[in-house]
């Protein structure tokens, strides 16, 4: 791997573990800071919506005054003010681009540093990128090669212009905009996002992919992802994400939905990997997320693999609505905290049609002062006649000053379901570590070795590139946690 | 609508008069009242949105006019003893009132004193005043607190240091339902002496009649090295309800073997607290239910690890039939500096019908790393292929079927350390699951 000049934030805070924490310089175009349905209002005018698309913001921005943020998860920050925040932020770019030619050089450098060179994949063959910075989706590739099978993928506010009736029907479908606090928020003011139809018997050719950056100061990123996979069509789609290193703390307040009908399926990996803030807890990014997947067909398929390392606050639950006959869920999740940061994540499983199965792997790592929940919900509904769900959920602690918690929720409505669920918490065995430490193996290096042995199950769910770049977060994130 | 309710019930006449009332008493009682009250006060009637009553609504509870002064129906024949368990003491409470008539005391070795509450408080030995109601924290208890406030009987046990028991002290409570609604809160306090051995059955019954409310609460002190064994069997009528809290602090060295079988209710709630605050402690709570017909039945545990070293083992197992609904909330707590703590869970429960329904959070949180955890929890059906099994061997399907239950169960039976008891209930556990599954035209 190439060395990368050290930026100077880096060097500022003295923390080398984080490597995607520079700024680009770069113009950006801001909404006037504060929110009130006059930013709602121009962040829609902006994008060029339609009036039901307005409407359907203010709706949400009306009823999202009307509610209080939850505060029964367990992690712990200060109040956030909604006020002194902007909710949009693009680069200032002169005329709508026709291709990556008119990227501002400044944003495609930016990209190639993150290790997402969006020139290069145009000619390697594999990943559709559509790179959504701060508010705004500024590249997509390969829209000519997916548009020849008919597969749309692009930005949200294209898709809002473009394909109105598609975004409609689904928009809000799964997550509706009254849901909770932050998808509320979210439908108010999202900027951007991706969108993605895959048509029916079509097996999208290549992974479809997103990479989140937010890069301005105070700013909030709310983006919005709508996945449709119709009957019999399949899509994997990743997505990635990091922002600078900064004092204050930003809020990601995303929203992802999926609809898999008759016999879809949807595969959907997530690397995040936020800010995290320093070693004291200063700063880092508060990433409150929604998502959910409905499989509304029969024998529909949603999988969702997520490597939680980044965010100061990571608290979300990629979840599954298995309403079809025949359908499946499957959670697989890897999360690690280290130093001050704090965790609450997990999944929820609703049955509601016949034979439905779903499986839950979850490993928690816990280290330095960090808290990690894993929250999960199984709820086997009453005519989820056969219903069938595993869950096995490991924690494991690094340190004495961390904690692992794991809070199941089992609903068990009908007499055929059967539902199974094991937990386990315990540290680093002391015979592993001695085992690689006796055979040369420097400390770091060993528990890297057998951190990614505890989430083996999980991390081989990754595509193979992010399987890599999984790997080697999970060492980094670690590292310091240890001696 | 629900608002209105809860802040009805008990009536502000009724919580007036309570305040009154602990006045009257002794200086101490009336202080630890009043806090049970303010609790109540500030807490109110549990509901749906506080979490640790997200799967048991009380407002079947609270829509009864309960009321604390009915009298009492005269229960002139004394219960008959569980079957295995007539060499006990016995001390006999109906609706809340001691019952010396249908007590058996006779023969109490030396060393161990039980006699009502409310005698023991007039003229209170030490063990009542350093640990009456200091053993529970009524914080998230509503119900306790309310007893707290309200209980007028009890029982106290104590044991002199190194007294070993051999016969089990059974604490037999009576709801007997009367023309009214009644209500009443039972209170005990259990101490065990350093080295003291005794084993504890708690029995809380219910006679036909109109509904009654046992609201419960026992406190169970055992210093270094004493080892206790402390059941409890909760078998109401249909209108019965029962909200019972148990809560244990445990000394060095010290062993508690809890069990709490449930054989039937409107709404049975058992919620135990036990604290190993000090190293070495070692505490089992198991527990069986067969909930049918309307029934619903909780438990609820903290196992609370503070000091290191300590050993904990929990498991349940529960068959619900019928539209009954069994809830199980479990959590083992390791705080920091409870290192070597070795915890572990377990919840199975067997559905048999379509309208049943079975909610089970087992919970860990854990803040010390050398620790070895776990937890597992299973919900399903009668196994077919067993069932398959016995059906060809001539065994026909309704017997097939308990036979199975009763096996299913009997697992968690095997827990019970006392042979005399572990008998007992199982024989009162089999009488009731035959019973169930009879009415339910399994033969």
């Amino acid at each position: 791997m190439e060395t990368e000049p050290k930026t100077a934030n880096e060097l500022a805070l003295g923390d080398t573990a984080y490597k995607y924490g520079f700024v680009t310089d770069i113009e950006s175009e801001l909404a006037p800071k504060g929110l009130d349905e006059d930013t709602v209002r121009f962040i829609s005018a902006k994008k060029d919506e339609p009036d039901w698309m307005l409407e359907w913001r203010l709706r949400a921005y009306r009823h999202w005054t009307t509610m209080r943020e939850p505060t029964w998860q367990k992690v712990n920050y200060p109040p956030i003010d909604y006020q002194d925040a902007y909710y949009y932020a693009a680069p200032k770019t002169k005329e709508r681009l026709n291709s990556l030619d008119e990227v501002d050089p400044e944003l495609l450098a930016t990209y190639e540093k993150l290790g997402i060179p969006l020139r290069e994949q145009e000619m390697l063959a594999g990943v559709a990128v559509d790179a959504v910075f701060d508010s705004v989706s500024v590249a997509t590739t390969y829209k000519g090669k997916l548009e020849a099978m008919g597969v749309i993928f692009s930005p949200i506010s294209e898709a809002v212009r473009e394909h109105p009736e598609l975004v409609r029907k689904y928009l809000g479908s799964v997550v509706p905009y009254s849901d909770n606090f932050f998808a509320t928020l979210n439908a108010a003011v999202f900027s951007d996002g991706t969108f993605a139809y895959v048509p029916k018997g079509v097996r999208c050719p290549m992974e479809l992919s997103t990479y989140f950056r937010i890069n301005a100061t105070q700013t909030g990123q709310f983006e919005r992802t709508l996945i449709i996979a119709e009957e019999g069509s399949y899509v994997s789609y990743l997505e990635g994400c990091t922002a600078p290193m900064r004092d204050e703390n930003q809020l990601h307040a995303a929203v992802v939905e999926l609809v898999a009908l008759d016999d879809a399926e949807i595969k959907y990996s997530t690397v995040q990997n936020w800010y995290p803030g320093d070693a004291d807890g200063r700063g880092g990014i508060y990433n409150f997320v929604t998502k959910r997947g409905a499989c509304r067909g029969r024998n529909s398929k949603i999988l969702w693999t997520q490597v939680e390392t980044g965010s100061a606050i990571t608290w979300k639950y990629p979840s599954c609505i298995l309403q079809g006959d025949g359908s499946v869920g499957e959670f697989y999740s890897v999360a690690i905290t280290n130093n001050r940061q704090q965790a609450d994540t997990g999944t929820k499983m609703i049955h509601i049609g016949r034979n439905t199965s779903s499986r839950i792997i979850s490993k928690g790592i816990s280290a330095g002062h960090a808290d990690n929940t894993y929250r999960g919900l199984v709820r086997i509904q009453p005519k989820a006649e056969g219903a069938r769900n595993y869950t096995r959920c490991d924690s494991l602690l690094i340190g004495d000053a961390c904690g692992a918690h794991t809070v199941p929720y089992i609903e068990t409505r009908n007499a055929s379901a059967k539902v199974e669920h094991e937990a386990t918490t315990s540290k680093i065995s002391e015979d592993q570590l001695f085992y690689c430490l006796q055979r040369g193996l420097p400390e770091e290096e060993a528990v890297s070795l057998i951190v990614n042995g505890f989430c083996k199950e999980v991390l081989q769910t990754l595509p193979m590139e992010f399987a890599v770049e999984a790997q080697k977060l999970v060492g980094i994130s670690l590292e310091g946690s240890v001696g | 609508m629900r608002a209105r309710t809860t802040q009805s019930w008990p009536t502000d006449e009724r919580l007036i008069a309570a305040e009154r009332a602990a006045a009257a008493g002794p200086a101490w009682l009336a202080e630890t009242r009043r806090q049970g009250l303010r609790i109540f006060r500030d807490a109110g009637v549990p509901h749906a949105k506080i979490e640790a009553w997200k799967y048991t609504g009380v407002n079947g509870l609270v829509g009864i006019g309960f009321d604390p002064h009915a009298p009492a129906p005269e229960v002139r024949i004394p219960p008959p003893p569980l079957a295995g368990l007539e060499d006990a003491y016995r001390v006999v409470f109906v609706n809340g009132r001691f019952a010396p008539l249908l007590s058996e005391l006779d023969g109490l070795a030396e060393g161990v004193a039980v006699v009502p509450l409310t005698t023991a408080a007039a003229d209170p030995p030490e063990a009542v005043r350093a640990h009456l109601g200091r053993v529970l924290d009524l914080d998230g208890m509503p119900f306790a607190a309310l007893n707290a406030a309200f209980w007028t009987e009890g029982c106290l046990v104590t044991l002199d240091d190194g007294c070993t028991l051999s016969r089990p002290i059974h604490l037999v409570s009576i709801a007997a339902g009367g023309d009214a609604p009644t209500m009443f809160a039972p209170r005990t306090l259990v101490v065990f002496g350093r080295g003291a051995r005794a084993t504890i059955v708690e029995s809380h019954l219910g006679t036909d009649g109109a509904p009654t409310f046992s609201n419960a609460v026992s406190e169970v002190v055992a210093a270094e090295g004493a080892v206790v064994e402390h059941y409890k069997q909760v078998q109401g009528c249909e209108a019965d309800f029962h909200v019972g809290a148990s809560a244990v602090s445990l000394g060095a060295g010290a062993s508690y073997d809890g069990f709490a079988l449930t054989l039937g209710g409107r709404l049975v709630r058992n919620e135990t607290r036990v604290t190993l605050a000090s190293p070495g402690a070692e505490c089992r709570i198991n527990g069986a239910y067969a909930a049918f017909g309307d029934s619903h039945v909780d438990n609820t545990t903290l196992i609370d690890h503070v000091a290191a070293g300590a050993t904990s083992r929990e498991t349940f197992m529960g068959v619900v039939g019928d539209s009954a609904r069994g809830v199980f909330q479990g959590k083992t707590l390791v705080r920091a500096h409870a290192q070597k703590t070795d915890g572990h869970m377990l919840h199975k429960a067997l559905l048999l019908s379509s309208g049943a329904e079975v909610d089970a959070k087992p919970e860990l949180e854990i803040y010390a790393d050398d620790v070895k955890c776990s937890h597992g929890a299973t919900a399903g059906k009668l196994d077919e292929t067993m069932l398959f099994y016995l059906l060809s061997r001539g065994i026909p399907r309704g017997q097939a079927r308990r036979l199975l239950i009763e096996a299913f169960l009997a697992g968690a039976l095997d827990e019970i350390r006392h042979a005399n008891v572990r008998e007992a209930l199982r024989g009162a556990l089999m009488k009731s699951i035959g019973d169930a599954t009879r009415d339910l035209g399994c033969d």
